[in-house]
């Protein structure tokens, strides 16, 4: 319990800089039941290799991923994609080489590129930067049984761009409106006499990035807007964690060690004081 | 070493005999390992042993984290993602140190609240409680210049936000705060010097841990009924005691084990659960996170910090007594430090000549409602400092004072104590069965 409330009452930066009225308010964000979740949970190398194009044909014109190696995209527990198909897709990167500082195409060992517009966030960590459950009453409790929820919170942002609510037909110049980002300016038409939000959401600088059939994947998969916001998100968590199934697997070895080794002890623990103490009186 | 008389170590081959001579290291080690310690010490004295597997586990993991890591603020951050994701093991270094700090205040908390219950502060180990305190104290230190070194927001803003509380010191405030950051602001000084005491400060603790274990292996082991052991003679200490090998050794490391099942679960399969989201962007001084919250086991302090705000009358009044050298913000900061010494005065400032808790009718009550009150402070330290949130945190400081302060030193006078066993083997066989036939005629080794 005292761990979740350390993640209360958090709210996630503004995604958006430069947006001054900063409501954090509440946001509809929609519990998507991902592959890689739970202990057990794995990613689904397909979906990441579908993310990656997604991420490739769609968020790049923005966003950055300077953290993560391209070499990364071949390694077990993620893409796992061949590694002449990861050298063919560095070369469509131009780098600065660090030596000789001229110009090449990009090669495996090369990070992705960084942001290329201002006020872009890098998505490196993204699905580790925003908690998308707070619940119930701001303790964070839930988060014990849903998970801190950076992933919901990324797919929730992708398939919220609502209609503009009654409360403001003609929305906000410049943005939004998205009823997942709980950061983002409100219309004083939209809030109560307390200044609180009367709508979930709050207006996003990000024009909304996906519709239906923006990419054509070659497995067959339909390009819904759903499905593409899941496959990016899925790709997005393994960019943020790439060793996340390294980490579990090391997990469920220790656990399963320890619990060995606890019997063992406990075993051992109620042999050696047989001697100083009997049954234990009522 | 004066204590419960018991066996010592007898060199015995002409090697041993000649080590000994030179450096009695054997029968140093022979007398910590077999001390006698009180046969009927319940579940709660195995935090001990798991804060000292605590101290270890970070310190080795930090020695090899500190292998990878780069101590500036162009790189801290990058060189942490380095260690995520390209050093071998590293993923799981970062995040068995990270949570290892959360598993070690677990353990303290619940040892120190062990000591409040159990009395273990009061005559003769006084000095067992008082340097257990300032280990307590080096702990928040480490901990709060280690969250520093990611240098991801919360990181930053909680470096600025717990300096700047010696900034409220009055007069000498400012150039204080500045000397600690090497600087007007948190920057590369202020991150390189949180570096090397972050460092330094464990092999401290690690000095002051020796100490702590030498206080009361002098004075023996408190014990849930608070009697202390007798001391007449060998023989009588024995019905007391068993040695602390293998008897507590095999007990506490069950526990340990048990312990650390649910432990690596957590660092498995949920390791960002203790921390905050924030931290995992990169530190930047022109933008505020929304609330600035520290890490779970600062929030109890923090609340009593947030607490006295200029409209509480207290505050009022010290403000206007000391003619406004004790302000709201400095007031809450000595609030903050004044909760920690209340507790360290703990020894003096109960009177009460029972020990444990058990044989105390009316302190049981309001030592449950300590802990609960503790638990009211880590919620409301963690909300926004606004109402309820504000009242709440006041009462419960107020509570948090009046138990050390009030409660404690009242409780003495007029609570009338439960009987106490004559002895600890009295309570012993009133709580077992004698060990049956067949286990008893297995010798004891």
């Amino acid at each position: 319990m005292i761990r979740n409330i350390a993640l209360t009452a958090t709210t996630a930066l503004a995604l958006s800089a430069g947006v001054a009225l900063a409501a954090g308010g509440h946001a509809e964000i929609t519990d998507y039941a991902f592959a890689h979740e739970g202990p057990f949970g794995k990613f689904n190398e397909s979906q990441l290799q579908r993310g990656l194009q997604v991420y490739t044909e769609v968020c790049a014109a923005c966003h950055g991923l300077k953290y993560v190696p391209i070499r990364s995209l071949s390694d077990a527990g993620g893409p796992a994609m061949p590694e002449d198909q990861i050298r063919a897709y560095a070369t469509q990167f131009t780098v600065t080489d660090r030596e000789t500082g001229e110009d090449r195409d990009g090669v495996p060992t090369d990070h992705f590129p960084v942001s290329g517009m201002e006020g872009a966030p890098d998505l490196s960590l993204m699905t580790k930067a925003r908690a998308g459950f707070h619940g119930p009453y701001g303790t964070g409790i839930s988060q014990f049984f849903k998970g801190i929820g950076g992933a919901e919170y990324t797919y929730s942002i992708l398939t919220h761009y609502d209609e503009e609510p009654a409360c403001a037909p003609d929305g906000v110049d410049g943005f939004y409106y998205n009823s997942a980002f709980p950061n983002g300016s409100v219309p004083d038409s939209c809030k109560d006499d307390h200044g609180v939000a009367t709508i979930p959401g709050s207006w996003i600088s990000m024009p909304n990035p996906l519709s239906d059939d923006l990419v054509t994947y070659a497995d067959g998969t339909p390009a819904t807007v759903s499905n593409m916001a899941a496959d990016v998100t899925s790709f997005l968590v393994w960019a943020a964690e790439p060793k996340m199934m390294a980490r579990k697997e090391a997990g469920f070895k220790a656990v399963i060690f320890l619990i060995v080794l606890s019997t063992l002890l406990y075993l051992t623990n109620k042999k050696i004081w047989a001697n100083i103490k009997g049954k234990k009186l009522a | 070493m004066a204590g419960i008389p018991h066996d010592h170590y007898e060199p015995k081959t002409g090697g041993e005999k000649w080590l000994h001579k030179r450096l009695p290291i054997v029968g140093l080690l022979y007398d910590t390992l077999m001390l006698p310690t009180p046969k009927n010490l319940n579940w709660m004295w195995i935090w001990g042993i798991i804060l000292t597997f605590c101290l270890a586990l970070q310190i080795i993991t930090g020695i090899v984290l500190v292998m990878h890591y780069t101590p500036h603020v162009d790189m801290a951050f990058a060189s942490v993602e380095h260690i995520m994701r390209n050093v071998n093991g590293g993923h799981m270094l970062r995040y068995l140190h990270q949570n290892g700090a959360s598993l070690f205040f677990i353990a303290v908390y619940l040892h120190i609240f062990r000591g409040l219950y159990y009395g273990s502060y009061k005559a003769p180990r006084e000095v067992t409680w008082i340097i257990g305190m300032l280990i307590y104290l080096a702990m928040m230190a480490t901990a709060f210049m280690g969250y520093v070194l990611p240098w991801g927001q919360m990181s930053f803003w909680g470096a600025t936000v717990i300096t700047g509380l010696f900034g409220a010191i009055p007069g000498i405030g400012e150039p204080i705060q500045t000397w600690l950051l090497g600087g007007p602001a948190v920057d590369n000084a202020t991150l390189n010097r949180f570096f090397s005491l972050h460092y330094l400060l464990p092999f401290v603790i690690a000095a002051l841990v020796a100490v702590h274990i030498w206080a009361f292996h002098t004075t023996g082991n408190n014990n849930p009924t608070g009697v202390e052991v007798r001391r007449g003679s060998k023989e009588e200490a024995e019905r007391d005691t068993v040695p602390f090998w293998p008897y507590f050794v095999i007990k506490d490391l069950f526990a340990l084990a048990v312990i650390l099942a649910v432990f690596f679960a957590i660092v498995g399969f949920m390791p960002n659960y203790l921390g905050h989201p924030d931290n995992y962007l990169e530190a930047n001084p022109l933008s505020t996170p929304a609330h600035i919250v520290p890490e779970w086991y600062f929030l109890p302090f923090y609340a009593i910090l947030r607490a006295f705000t200029g409209e509480v009358w207290v505050v009022i009044a010290a403000e206007w007594i000391t003619f406004g050298i004790v302000d709201a913000k400095f007031f809450g900061v000595l609030a903050m430090f004044g909760a920690i010494a209340v507790m360290a005065l703990a020894p003096w400032l109960d009177t009460s000549s029972v020990r444990s808790g058990r044989y105390r009718p009316m302190f049981k009550w309001w030592f449950a409602l300590l802990c609960v009150d503790f638990m009211v402070l880590m919620w409301v330290g963690a909300m926004p400092a606004e109402e309820p949130y504000a009242t709440i945190s006041l009462i419960a400081s107020a509570y948090w004072f009046a138990y050390f302060l009030v409660i404690l030193p009242l409780l003495g006078v007029i609570e009338k104590p439960l009987p106490q066993p004559a002895t600890i083997e009295e309570d012993f066989n009133a709580h077992y069965a004698p060990p049956s036939a067949s286990a008893a005629v297995q010798p004891a080794e």
